[in-house]
């Protein structure tokens, strides 16, 4: 067989494999690093861990309702002592006979880097992108209703410009920091979401949860490369490694997906302290013993910290009406 | 060689602290084993440093030697087994012989350190040449660099233990950064894995991956087929100046080479694709078999350089696998065609077993599916550049005499008409019992099917050659002056977007959000319900086309000669494909393929996930009409004065 002459750093030192993680350091400014999600720590998710349940029928969620409603919950978790994440939450509804589009802006951000650097990149990258999207977007928002020249921003630019202004900040306020960032702008019946990192979107349908968005992870590609499983993925070592964050610096690329919101659709944004313990049949059950969408943040908060609670954990579901 | 055991050597200059995984450098005069002065620090890795240092057994000459230095920082129990380790795989170094590899002079281990003591090379790495450099490096340098490459892997993957058996060593981490350039150009591979870094405590998220390892690598896979990925990424590297370690990771097959760096040969780019195949057994089977071809490939560039020639593809030799077959591009038949007396501008309608089509003749023609014969022609007072709608028997169809004739789809005999104050050249829409289109008195009418009432009308700012398309109880339509407007079913206005110019194309309407093409050469789209643009895609020129959406992914023709497509959720482009005309044809969907007419006179299948040619048929004048397909045939009309049925 190969005679791997790297193997004995690996065996030595923790059977770590620390390849990438060494060349991240050598070959550029030292990586952002979020501290210490220890695999050893976790366990198994209780009640939780059956496998999904086949769905002949699927069971409803909680119960619809004509209005938006707003689930948010967020905690440090077990082992950390500080919380690097952001969630940042704003609606805006105006009744009336000329009503405006409904409105919404849901970031979640996690940041990464030492010295409180993680949590100053995340709330600094969160403040950004609600900033700028609110100054582009309130005009048109707020326009009289008979002004028929509206001028209405073009919404992916109007997230993609947010977004790359927060990767600025970030690289001149934290330079040595550097977050995710995950945000779902609502206009009407559409969704535009912005996303560089590993925090996620999903929809909850009543047959299982839809994730809209797609982690800049190491673990992610060799996912869709056949590599590994998802079940490999989940305990991969080099799991937490990103190859895409905001705050480092030029030429960002960021994800943008617009959908329609379907009537009575469930958006659910988390951080990988809730997905990456809470896997997806658990996020449904939980939806589904819930009876509104606070007490399934807050069940989804309490599902990761059961299982450890290695990382901080923030959680925003938004159930829109119909 | 030394003893590698004689560990009791003193280190002149105390090792800092004695603080177990402590990296502190030795300073520059340090003198290990009373042999070894250091000069300088070469490097600083997560391991160690490596140093420049003066052999000073040879005090009359200078000769310099490289020390890579192993901080240890297993605990003192482990520590012996780690300090075994690192002599046995020294001594495996110790024994290897090639001149791309250094030699190595001497190793010891003292205290938690252990160093490495080898040949010292004069010059610098290929990723700080590369960095340094400001155009594109030339072809024939990589090729070179390539081959020395496969000859030392190829050396180091058919290494034998002492017992003569083949144990190959991998390399594990070729990157430009590990391959030196001496003083001669010829390649050194410098950072062998003992003495590799490694950042002890990191743990947690963190930003940036390798960029060259094989995807089977994570999996603890090392294997001589993954130094030929790392091979393929290092070149693919060197040759296009796109750090992999800043790009999603196995992202090469979505970077092809000559995108970046349109001088360098196809035969080069297949080479490099090849050794970067995910699946290992699709790779080069060996480093010697990839020498093999970049020197068949060397070997012809010297040949054609008088030519000046860039090589062909057909030479290179690739392992077999499941990739690309070339595109078919087969000769096609039409089924039939039928002769109008004009230009066949408009699209086709098929309904009840018969192609329906307006003609600049005045004419609206019934012809019978199966033949391409007559059924019946019906005469208007002017030009027919729309296309007809039908519901059960009636077939409707806007004239430039100003009004919307009603035939029946059996006989062609009118059943009603309606007036217009304007010609009209809009598409009408049939739905809930009513005819809606849009003419040049610059109104949208909705008009009652059965009696030809008017049911409302609404006026617009300009006139309505679009389509109009109707959904969530609203109906969606442009007008030349670039307004865009939707009105509910009483004909009241809900909203108006404003485009920069006309909007000619005809919109479509999808959950909710509306799709359309621009003479601003946009394609925008649409909030239903707010009106708010949610992306727009810049072609080159004006959109006449009228989009269409399969899956993600939404199709559309532009002057600028090109039909593209553009991923629904969020207005980037998936492909695009030129044609030597305007694509001012609406493109048509069947299975896995689009068809899209061009003023180059041709209609284009395409495989709609690709963009790729399946077969293009000639007509004989420019096609603005859009194709239909039914029953896995293909009807379009052509300036020609013809309408073609062709197999699809």
């Amino acid at each position: 067989m190969a005679n791997s002459l790297t193997r004995w750093v690996r065996d030595l030192f923790g059977g770590k494999d620390s390849s990438a993680e060494a060349d991240a350091g050598a070959t550029r400014p030292a990586p952002a690093v979020r501290m210490a999600p220890d695999s050893d720590s976790t366990q198994p998710l209780p009640e939780l861990n059956d496998g999904p349940a086949p769905d002949t029928q699927p069971r409803p969620i909680w119960p619809p309702s004509n209005r938006r409603m707003l689930g948010v919950a967020q905690d440090v978790g077990r082992v950390r002592n500080h919380n690097e994440d952001t969630l940042m939450v704003f609606s805006g509804e105006l009744g009336g006979l000329e009503p405006m589009p409904q409105f919404g802006l849901y970031v979640i951000a996690d940041g990464m880097g030492g010295h409180s650097l993680g949590e100053r990149a995340s709330g600094v990258a969160a403040r950004t992108i609600t900033r700028e999207v609110l100054a582009v977007l309130s005009p048109s928002l707020l326009a009289r209703p008979d002004q028929d020249d509206i001028e209405r921003p073009l919404l992916t630019d109007v997230m993609e410009n947010a977004l790359l202004r927060s990767n600025q900040a970030v690289h001149q306020h934290v330079p040595d920091g550097g977050t995710t960032l995950t945000a779902a702008l609502v206009i009407g019946e559409s969704i535009v979401i912005g996303h560089v990192g590993d925090s996620r979107a999903y929809f909850i349908h009543a047959g299982g949860c839809e994730q809209l968005t797609r982690d800049h992870s190491l673990v992610q590609r060799l996912k869709e490369l056949g590599q590994i499983t998802d079940e490999e993925a989940a305990v991969h070592p080099q799991r937490s490694v990103l190859y895409r964050a905001v705050g480092q610096g030029d030429g960002l690329e960021v994800d943008i997906i617009s959908r329609r919101i379907e009537p009575g659709a469930r958006l659910l944004l988390c951080s990988d302290g809730m997905w990456g313990l809470v896997p997806d049949h658990a996020i449904l059950q939980i939806a589904r013993n819930a009876a509104g969408p606070q007490e399934a943040a807050t069940a989804m908060v309490e599902a990761a910290n059961q299982a450890g609670g290695p990382d901080n954990i923030s959680v925003v579901i938004v159930q829109f009406p119909g | 060689m030394h003893e590698t055991n004689k560990m009791t050597r003193s280190i002149t200059e105390r090792l800092p602290g004695g603080i177990p995984g402590g990296t502190t450098s030795l300073q520059p005069g340090a003198l290990l084993q009373d042999r070894y002065s250091i000069l300088k620090i070469l490097g600083v890795g997560g391991m160690g440093s490596v140093y420049q240092a003066r052999d000073m057994r040879f005090p009359n000459t200078a000769k310099y030697v490289a020390v890579k230095e192993i901080v240890n920082i297993a605990d003192p129990g482990m520590r012996d087994m780690v300090t075994k380790i690192f002599e046995r795989e020294a001594n495996t170094l110790a024994s290897l012989d090639h001149p791309a590899i250094p030699k190595i002079f001497d190793f010891f281990t003292h205290r938690d350190r252990s160093f490495l003591v080898m040949e010292f090379i004069d010059g610098r790495d290929l990723e700080a040449h590369l960095n340094d450099l400001a155009g594109m490096l030339p072809e024939a340098s990589v090729i070179e660099w390539a081959i020395q490459l496969c000859d030392v892997l190829s050396y180091l993957h058919n290494h034998k233990d002492p017992e003569n058996k083949v144990e190959p060593i991998v390399f594990r981490d070729l990157k430009p950064s590990n391959i030196m350039l001496d003083s001669q150009s010829r390649v050194r591979l410098i950072d062998f894995g003992i003495a590799r870094g490694y950042s002890a405590g990191q743990r947690g998220t963190m930003i940036g991956t390798e960029g060259y390892s094989p995807p089977e690598q994570y999996r603890g896979e090392a294997s001589p087929a993954g130094d030929i990925y790392a091979l393929g990424a290092t070149l693919h590297h060197l040759l296009t100046k796109q750090d992999p370690r800043l790009e999603p990771p196995f992202s090469f097959a979505e970077r092809p080479i000559r995108k970046a760096n349109p001088a360098a040969t196809l035969e080069l780019q297949v080479i490099v694709e090849t050794s970067l195949n995910y699946n290992p057994g699709d790779r080069f089977q060996s480093a010697q078999a990839m020498k093999d071809a970049l020197i068949g490939l060397r070997r012809r560039q010297s040949g054609q350089l008088a030519k000046g020639s860039t090589g062909t593809l057909a030479t290179v030799q690739v392992p077999v696998s499941g990739g690309a077959k070339p595109a078919a591009r087969g000769e096609v038949q039409p089924i039939w065609s039928f002769k109008c007396e004009d230009e066949v501008r408009g699209t086709p309608l098929i309904h009840n077993n018969a192609a329906f089509v307006g003609a600049y003749d005045n004419n609206l023609y019934a012809i019978s599916l199966s033949e391409g014969k007559l059924l019946w022609k019906y005469a208007t007072d002017g030009g027919l550049p729309g296309s007809p709608a039908a519901h059960q028997d009636l077939v409707v169809i806007g004239s430039e005499d100003r009004r919307l004739h009603v035939v029946s789809a059996r006989t062609g005999r009118i059943q009603w008409s309606y007036y217009a104050e304007g010609p009209i050249r809009s598409t009408a829409r049939i739905a809930d019992g009513h005819v809606f289109f849009g003419a040049d008195d610059n109104a949208l009418h909705a008009v009652n099917l059965t009696n030809g009432r008017k049911a409302w009308r609404f006026q617009a700012a300009g006139p309505i050659r679009s389509r109009p398309c109707l959904g969530n109880d609203r109906v969606y339509f442009g007008c030349e002056t670039g307004d865009m407007y939707g009105v509910d079913m009483r004909g009241e206005q809900r909203w108006r977007f404003k485009a920069k110019r006309g909007l000619t194309s005809s919109p479509i309407w999808h959950n909710n959000v509306i799709y359309v093409g621009c003479q601003d050469g946009m394609v925008y789209a649409l909030d239903a319900s707010s009106a708010y643009p949610i992306w727009r895609f810049r072609t080159q020129k004006p959109v006449i086309s009228s989009p269409v959406l399969d899956g993600n992914l939404l199709f559309i023709g532009s002057s600028d000669n090109s039909l593209y497509a553009v991923d629904l959720r969020n207005g980037r482009e998936a492909w695009h494909f030129e044609t030597e005309g305007q694509v001012n044809s609406s493109p048509a969907l069947s299975g896995d393929a689009v068809y899209v007419g061009s003023t180059d006179g041709a209609v284009y299948a395409l495989e709609s996930s690709t963009g790729r040619v399946r077969w293009k048929f000639q007509s004989g004048a420019p096609i603005t009409s859009s194709p239909v397909v039914v029953n896995d045939v293909v009807y379009v009309g052509s300036f020609d004065h013809h309408l073609y049925a062709l197999p699809a």
